[in-house]
């Protein structure tokens, strides 16, 4: 919205109360311009809210100390173009803190981590896109925090580059780091994500841990086995059937899961595996966006 | 001093440095410089005064620009490139961010005095073949060109906390243009009366008065400079630009960083 002499403000967020516990993965999902920077912005106390408050590791979020202890990403990070890896993971160690001593052997050990140990001494405006997004790991993770928060990190990165992201976000959890993030990317967060939080427009739609969210849903299986045929009886269970090279799938409702199993037993038919039918995030992501966008619809 | 404020003003001047820009502008100098002893050799007698004129005046212009054009792409260059977010989600206060770009200017400027005041000295050995003794008074021209610098900086930034590049610019450079005649201002403003005087009187005392700081001219015409005037000049440029600090850190501490 632009106005004459400044800009009218816009709500960027609705009313968000959000917990993440210690020590998990949390994706924050959301289309683009749902309000996913904007909240990380927040936290990391980059623009102010009108009202509200939050809590950092116990501690309200503007808590100077707070800062010592997480780390972030931000979306598309950006350096300064004249310094090299190395130096930039010293300029930033220093503001974190961390004691002259440790900091040459850490940030060798984070170079390492992110795969930049070659390249270390070459000025950052010659990176690329997924080096500059490493570079930006590292520093964030630099001092050791317990806390880190990233804005899109699979950004920019080709898929070998996302898998040594998904790969570092494991280690962190194992090494009891609890990690925040923010992501588009559906795949990425049902792979790595205990709980994810889904807003939009501004406003949650929706929060839980991945298997809730992705549970069983209109009591189906799905049933495959080996071979290429369907038997009659099958079909007459009202199956829907799928052929997929060497093996069968049909999905069913959960009551008919026995007739299922004596149908390819009769036929003398492998039985593979039975599954309840689980819904995707993807799908529980739409669900939740149109149903969004239906009720906005009604109340307008 | 704590050790991030140390931090980001070694890395501002860091930056400045390794920025090539500063290294044409020293370029620059020194030919002026060079264009001081060329004007000192076709005049008669008064080689001297023609290349401390010229020189020092070509130190201060030379490092005002400098001052305006880094200034006011310290604070915006940073948000626009994002780089400020990874500052200030550290243990970094805003106060600390500001204070440190100031001062990593203010050393990048004192630095580059120095090597142009070499410049000078050496353009001045040249034409005269000997340093006299009013020669010393150079050395406090200098120190009040880096004062103006202080103020100038203090001032790039204040701007740049609230403006765009480009105003920050014109508001940094008009105020340094109307500063340099604020004795004339102040001598205008006597000669008015009534809500005229008042405006005037008000306006002469809020820009910052370069024309205190520029001794140039008395410097090359080897006219005393009394302790009084350095003691007065020092505390006006310490306390205008903490002044002018403190709003750029007022207004930065308020501004949501989009």
């Amino acid at each position: 919205m632009v106005g004459f002499w400044r800009k009218r403000p816009k709500r960027a967020l609705q009313p968000l109360h959000l917990t993440v516990e210690e020590g998990e993965i949390f994706g924050f999902l959301g289309p683009n311009g749902a309000g996913k920077t904007t909240t990380l912005k927040m936290l990391m106390g980059l623009v102010f809210p009108t009202a509200g408050s939050a809590r950092i590791l116990g501690k309200e979020w503007t808590d100077p100390e707070v800062k010592a202890q997480i780390g972030f990403l931000p979306e598309q990070p950006y350096f300064y173009d004249y310094l090299s890896a190395h130096e930039l993971l010293d300029y930033y160690g220093q503001l974190s803190g961390v004691p002259s001593k440790n900091r040459k052997q850490r940030i060798e050990d984070v170079l390492q981590r992110v795969g930049l140990t070659d390249i270390k001494g070459v000025q950052l405006r010659k990176f690329s896109k997924g080096m500059l997004q490493r570079a930006g790991i590292a520093q964030a993770i630099l001092h050791d925090p317990k806390l880190v928060f990233f804005d899109e990190p699979m950004s920019g990165l080709d898929p070998l580059g996302r898998r040594e992201v998904r790969d570092l976000m494991e280690q962190l959890k194992r090494d009891g780091k609890t990690v925040f993030f923010s992501t588009h990317i559906l795949s990425d967060a049902e792979a790595l994500c205990d709980r994810v939080a889904i807003i939009h427009k501004g406003e949650l739609r929706g929060v839980g841990a991945v298997e809730e969210l992705t549970a069983t849903v209109q009591g189906k299986v799905e049933v495959v086995w080996q071979g290429t045929q369907v038997p009659a009886s099958m079909k007459a269970l009202g199956a829907e059937c799928h052929v997929s090279g060497e093996t069968m799938r049909a999905i069913l409702p959960e009551s008919q899961q026995d007739a299922a199993i004596d149908a390819l037993r009769r036929e003398r038919l492998r039985l593979i595996a039975i599954t309840p039918l689980r819904t995707s995030l993807e799908s529980y992501f739409v669900e939740k966006l149109q149903h969004s966008q239906t009720t906005a619809g009604t109340t307008s | 001093m704590n050790a991030r404020i140390v931090q980001i003003a070694f890395n501002t001047f860091r930056e400045a440095v390794r920025d090539r820009v500063l290294y044409n502008l020293i370029a620059f100098a020194l030919l002026l410089s060079g264009a001081a002893i060329f004007v000192g050799q076709i005049s008669i007698e008064i080689e001297r005064l023609v290349v401390i004129n010229l020189g020092l005046t070509a130190v201060s212009l030379f490092g005002v620009v400098i001052a305006i054009f880094i200034g006011i792409g310290l604070v915006s260059k940073e948000i626009e490139k994002r780089t400020l977010y990874t500052v200030l989600s550290r243990p970094v206060r805003r106060w600390e961010f500001i204070v440190g770009k100031f001062l990593g200017l203010a050393g990048t400027l004192v630095v580059n005095t120095f090597f142009m005041a070499i410049g000078v000295f050496g353009a001045l050995l040249y034409v005269a073949h000997k340093f006299s003794g009013p020669d010393s008074l150079i050395f406090v021209a200098l120190y009040f060109i880096v004062l103006q610098f202080l103020i100038i900086c203090s001032l790039a930034l204040l701007f740049s906390s609230f403006s765009s590049p480009l105003l920050s610019a014109v508001f940094a450079f008009s105020l340094f243009v109307i500063g340099s005649f604020a004795d004339d201002l102040r001598g205008f403003a006597t000669l008015t009366s009534g809500i005229t005087r008042w405006i005037a009187t008000g306006a002469a005392y809020l820009v910052p008065n370069f024309s205190a700081l520029n001794i140039v001219s008395a410097v090359a015409h080897e006219q005393p400079i009394g302790a009084q005037l350095v003691l007065q000049n020092t505390l006006y440029a310490l306390f205008y630009t903490a002044m002018a600090l403190s709003g750029a850190v007022l207004i930065f501490e308020r501004r949501n960083l989009k």
